[in-house]
């Protein structure tokens, strides 16, 4: 069965034909159990999300800032295996029909075989990975694999990214390329800078980009406010630690996290429709 | 341009230009690093083609650090050896304490050539953090270290002497609180403030270039090594030993060493309470390839490739990781790998103290054990030489408490008799931190 990168790609246009930004939420799997991030990636979706990356905690999660450190350890601490985050991709699928992504680092996906993965993550119905700490120069193996099975390969660029590496990252991903909006790891900002900005516009300066390969940006965003201004300049807003600290803020009620959950993503939806 | 001192490895030898020995090593980095990754690659490639660099550095080495360090022979220790000769590499005799300062003083200049004036980095046992911390000093640069939890408990008198030096130390919380996770905050924090900061790595591992610069500034104590034993001896020896957590300390002392094919390369790896109770360190010889802080390598893992917890009563060689150089030399069959439990490394730290009067690091110890091991293999003809990488001073209280060297408070001990006080008032045995 071959990976959803057609889905995935068809609703950011879908999104960009209403003239708005597309809406991206992350959540580790496992978190706070793995029956419990099933429910909650749905949620994310149902609240409003178009597009929805599954994080596969690690151990040593060296992007990341407290917030998901936090709730990596809890579903580590869970027991929480590669299985398992492909099963939430597979249930969060099957329930909503919207693309569901994996975001990764590499050591997990070498460990539990590339082929391997590419092939189970497809068959779950997955969109493709975003490998942040997998740089372009190291990332044949896994383009190989993720082509084959129909996943995209989403790249990440940063400020610091000089522009021809952006038109070599950008020409070897597919789906769409994370621009990080601040040299720094996830976690929520009380403001998105102009550096965002600039790096989309340097972005979109590429081929790959003119060709159509959208531009969506991620870290710091956590609001409604936020996520307008994003909007303006970016084809999609993603947000992690936010919907994180929703779940850490109701540690012990589930079902009232998964309604802070649902309630975040509608005021973002809002705000990408602003 | 020659220097004593700087004797980077010659061009064309490993790592290929995209940083691999083999099938390890590599760059595995976030986008946001790469740019600051790629300029301490071309910034030592400057350097090493300039004179300056070399004439600058041999300064430091001679003036500053006082190397060539001395080369000690132990027949009193090597007693307990079958009788092989055994002589000591005295990096534990540099400025700071060990061979650290090696490595450091050489980033510390590309720092300055990079026009960076904040450091940060990791350490373990304090002894990187402690020499990171007196080059920040000597150049007027703003320094940061981290340090996990439990290592800036087990290793206090080093966070006091960062303290004095300037630096500021950040005890890290996260993870098992030691090293890999002080690794994993200096890479979050290198992120957030690449622009003005170098990240002094003190290891051969992580990201290409790391593992060969660092290896570059630590080869010194090979050659010197090699020339004084065959000064001394009369010929190369039989095997040069030296432990291994990262492995700087014994990839400075292998590489001049690697053509010599008689020479044997033995690093001793933390054995904890042996390999076979999972509490260990000893990766090579229980680790499968993966990718731990930038590199293809020996890692400690699972089958899902998160790292397992490593454990040591070492803090500098308490690490799920290893450089990728020494996987290669491992996979062939240049270099062996061994397993020193703490024990055998406590009472081969003991045994140097007392037959010889030079009391080790706790790390260089496992080396000593594994010397002690090996030279009752070889026989009386033997001739080994051991990289004693640090000096023991910051070991002192875990040693004092491991024998029982403490006098008991003076009302436990008003009844007890002498021997007997000193060995249990205080517990003879501190048993693992975690």
């Amino acid at each position: 069965m071959a990976g959803n990168l057609e889905l995935l790609s068809s609703v950011l246009a879908g999104a960009k034909a209403e003239g708005r930004a597309a809406l991206v939420g992350y959540l580790p799997a496992g978190f706070p159990t793995v029956d419990g991030g099933i429910r909650a990636v749905t949620a994310m979706i149902e609240g409003g999300c178009d597009v929805v990356e599954v994080g596969l905690p690690h151990s040593d999660p060296v992007l990341d800032g407290p917030v998901i450190q936090t709730a990596d350890d809890i579903a580590l601490r869970g027991g929480v295996k590669i299985v398992d985050v492909i099963r939430t991709v597979r249930e969060a699928h099957a329930a909503t029909g919207a693309p569901v992504l994996c975001m990764t680092y590499w050591n997990p996906v070498d460990a539990y075989g590339v082929e391997r993965f590419a092939a189970d993550l497809a068959a779950a119905g997955g969109a493709g990975c975003i490998l942040p700490d997998l740089p372009v120069e190291e990332s044949e193996v896994w383009r190989k694999a993720a082509e084959q099975h129909g996943l995209a390969t989403v790249f990440v660029v940063a400020p610091s990214s000089k522009d021809a590496r952006l038109a070599k990252i950008t020409a070897a991903g597919s789906g769409f390329v994370y621009a990080a909006s601040l040299m720094g790891v996830t976690g929520t900002r009380e403001s998105v800078g102009r550096e965002a900005q600039d790096l989309v516009e340097r972005t979109r300066a590429t081929p790959a980009a003119r060709r159509g390969l959208p531009v969506c940006v991620g870290l710091g965003v956590s609001n409604a406010e936020q996520a307008a201004e994003v909007a303006q300049f970016a084809d999609g807003v993603i947000v992690g630690s936010a919907f994180v600290k929703q779940l850490l803020a109701h540690e012990g009620d589930l079902e009232a996290g998964l309604a802070g959950v649902r309630e975040l993503a509608g005021d973002l939806a809002k705000g990408v429709r602003a | 341009m020659s220097s004593d001192f700087f004797i980077p490895d010659p061009e064309g030898h490993l790592p290929s230009t995209e940083g691999y020995f083999g099938a390890f090593g590599g760059k595995f980095i976030p986008e946001a690093l790469v740019a600051a990754v790629d300029e301490v690659a071309e910034e030592y490639e400057k350097a090493k083609a300039d004179p300056e660099f070399a004439r600058e550095l041999d300064d430091l080495m001679v003036n500053y650090t006082g190397r060539p360090s001395a080369l000690t022979e132990v027949p009193r220790f090597a007693e307990h050896a079958g009788g092989a000769r055994i002589f000591l590499k005295r990096e534990d005799l540099n400025h700071t304490g060990s061979h650290k300062i090696n490595n450091v003083l050489g980033q510390a200049l590309l720092t300055k050539r990079m026009g960076k004036t904040r450091v940060i980095a990791e350490t373990g046992a304090g002894q990187h953090g402690v020499a990171t911390a007196t080059a920040c000093a000597l150049f007027g640069l703003e320094c940061t270290i981290y340090m996990g939890e439990i290592d800036t408990q087990r290793q206090a008198l080093n966070v006091a002497r960062m303290r004095m030096l300037g630096a500021e130390v950040i005890a890290v919380k996260s993870g098992s609180r030691t090293l890999k996770d002080a690794i994993n905050e200096a890479f979050r924090d290198w992120v957030a403030n690449v622009d003005r900061t170098h990240y002094l790595f003190g290891t051969v591992a992580g990201p290409h270039p790391f593992p060969a610069l660092v290896r570059d500034f630590h080869r010194v104590i090979g050659v010197e090594a090699r020339r004084q034993i065959i000064e001394r001896a009369g010929r190369l020896p039989d095997a040069a030993v030296a432990c291994v957590g990262g492995g700087s300390n014994a990839i400075g002392l292998f590489h001049a060493f690697l053509p010599d094919e008689s020479v044997r390369l033995i690093g001793c790896e933390p054995g904890g309470h042996g390999v076979e109770s999972g509490e260990h360190a000893a990766t090579l010889t229980e680790g499968t390839p993966g990718i731990l802080h930038g590199s293809r390598s020996y890692v400690l893992q699972d089958e899902d490739g998160q790292i397992t917890e490593p454990y040591s009563i070492s803090a500098g060689l308490d690490y799920p990781g290893i450089g990728p150089e020494h996987s290669y030399l491992k996979d062939a069959g240049r270099a062996e790998y061994r397993a020193v439990t703490d024990d055998a490394a406590m009472q081969a730290l003991r045994l140097l103290s007392e037959t010889e009067g030079i009391i080790p690091a706790i790390e260089s110890a496992h080396a000593l054990a594994g010397a002690l091991e090996l030279g009752r293999e070889l026989g009386k003809d033997g001739l080994i030489v051991v990289n004693l990488s640090g000096r023991g001073d910051k070991d002192m209280d875990t040693a004092a408490r491991y024998f029982g060297l403490y006098d008991a408070p003076a009302d436990d001990a008003v009844e007890a008799d002498d021997t007997d006080a000193t060995d249990t008032a205080l517990g003879a045995h501190q048993e693992g931190t975690k």
